[in-house]
């Protein structure tokens, strides 16, 4: 069975897992540049990469992020376990005192909003009834309300300091996030003894 | 010069075509030798026409307007066209009717995913052949297209749309969470199914949903168990029970099964029995069939031989 491993902040959790299971991850743990751990049968790559290569594959199971999943949607993969590790909320946040996004909201009747996760923040602001502008970016979202090129912003927190260290406020919270196993639905079947034994040693950690 | 076609479509060229033509050549064969006689339908219908058949299912990525400004789509299967040529074209013939068929399908695509818009599929329609006996011999024909086109190490995964949702009735969980329950397992999240299973008192069905593997996890009086007594040995060593498996397409009403092969990261093709489907068209009649996906099959093939 091959492992799509994310590399990032569910990284050295993801490792002690599988160590877990008895796989050795020594390698893996020296070496931050080598993508492709053959005899372990790990690859690592950014988390939200992680459904693509699960999909295809290229990796039969992989862990990854309830928010990764929920905003690529509609990948044919299966959703096998949470993890409970990598806890971190998606919010909507603006800058402190009083609420710019309200007020746009208000006067012009929709409001601009930067983000990185453009369908949770688009099915969001839909599902609660109101008119948005999604201003999608690569970088650090935190920028874009400070500049005032949009009112705020949908990003993903864990202990909200960076936030608060750029003058923002969490206004909303949109969902809470942890790691997530994932299994491609081929291997679901074709392997579906393997990844049971997985589960199994998974839940009576 | 360089003239761009739409992402999610190619153009195939002589050395591939060469070798997508053995597999369907091969099939075809299977089909004939079974009785099958192929039938070729319009790329284009009427919407109003398709959406008879089940309006999801049907569900057209691409629609056109003709000069007199009816609603044109190009079919996303060919199981509701068939369903159409039976009822109108084969309105009193005795049955079971026997159709296969090697033509494209158009799907839309999600953006950067690699999915094609263009689906050349090969497959049957098995009309008035009730199941058991008529899935049995839609699997068999099945397996023997799938062996005819060269491949060795697939399998056939084989559930039952009708399965869970009686099981969740006889549990007598209400309506509104079977919905909810359901929902979770069409979509593949079975943290989803935990919570909702826990929400309606009914973890122990856990087990259920999510069991795979032989003969042994098919509960004792299920169809399925009918079913796979009657398959040839050679198919039945073939087959991997999963209790949870939905297809997406709604029409299905009870066995239902996908085709998977180790070296490739996707179902090759499905099907299942729809009873209810030709009686939209207006002639009541149980059937069952499938489709395979031609380019996948090379695909699989082509890595299998590696």
């Amino acid at each position: 069975v091959r492992i799509a491993v994310p590399r990032g902040a569910m990284f050295k959790e993801t490792l002690d897992l599988l160590d877990g299971l008895g796989i050795d991850t020594r390698e893996v743990r020296a070496n931050d540049r080598k993508l492709l751990f053959e005899e372990a049968g790990l690859i690592t790559m950014r988390p939200s990469d992680v459904p693509t290569y699960v999909e295809a594959g290229a990796a039969d199971i992989g862990i990854t992020g309830k928010d990764v999943l929920a905003e690529q949607g509609e990948r044919n993969v299966y959703e096998l376990l949470d993890l409970g590790f990598g806890g971190c909320t998606m919010v909507f946040a603006t800058v402190a005192g009083e609420d710019p996004a309200a007020e746009a909201l208000r006067r012009l009747g929709h409001m601009r909003i930067a983000t990185k996760y453009s369908r949770i923040a688009h099915d969001y602001f839909e599902r609660t009834g109101r008119q948005v502008e999604i201003v999608e970016v690569k970088g650090s979202v935190e920028l874009a309300p400070l500049t005032g090129m949009v009112d705020g912003i949908v990003d993903l927190t864990a202990t909200g300091t960076t936030l608060r260290e750029n003058g923002l406020v969490i206004r909303e919270e949109i969902m809470s996030s942890t790691a997530r196993l994932i299994a491609n639905p081929v291997s679901y079947r074709v392997k579906a003894a393997q990844i049971d034994a997985v589960l199994r040693q998974l839940r009576a950690r | 010069v360089i003239h761009p076609i739409p992402s999610g479509t190619r153009d195939v060229l002589p050395d591939e075509l060469r070798e997508l033509r053995v597999i369907t050549d091969a099939m075809r064969d299977v089909f004939e030798a079974r009785a099958y006689g192929e039938v070729a339908t319009p790329a284009l219908e009427y919407e109003t026409v398709l959406t008879r058949g089940d309006s999801a299912a049907a569900d057209p990525a691409y629609r056109l307007f003709d000069e007199h400004g009816n609603v044109l789509v190009l079919r996303s299967d060919m199981t509701i066209p068939i369903a159409r040529v039976v009822a109108t074209r084969y309105g009193s013939a005795p049955t079971p009717l026997r159709f296969s068929y090697v033509a494209h399908a158009y799907r839309a695509v999600k953006q950067h995913r690699g999915h094609p818009r263009e689906i050349l599929q090969a497959g049957i329609e098995l009309v008035g052949a009730p199941g058991p006996d008529g899935t049995a011999e839609a699997i068999s024909v099945l397996c023997a297209a799938l062996d005819a086109a060269g491949l060795s190490g697939y399998h056939v995964g084989l559930g039952d749309a009708s399965l869970f949702p009686r099981v969740l009735e006889r549990e007598g969980i209400p309506a509104g969470a079977r919905q909810k329950i359901l929902f979770e397992l069409a979509s593949q999240d079975m943290v989803g199914l935990e919570r909702e299973l826990e929400a309606a008192g009914a973890t122990h069905l856990y087990e259920i949903a999510t069991a795979r593997g032989g003969i042994e996890v098919v509960p004792e009086g299920e169809p399925l168990s009918e079913l796979y007594g009657l398959l040839e040995p050679h198919v039945a060593d073939r087959v991997i029970f999963d209790l949870g498996l939905v297809r997406t397409l709604g029409y299905y009403t009870g066995p239902v099964f996908e085709v998977y092969d180790a070296a490739f990261g996707s179902p090759l093709g499905g099907g299942g029995r729809y009873d209810d489907l030709l009686g939209r068209f207006g002639r009541s009649l149980p059937a069952a069939g499938w489709a395979l996906d031609v380019e996948r099959i090379h695909a699989a093939r082509l890595e299998e031989g590696s």
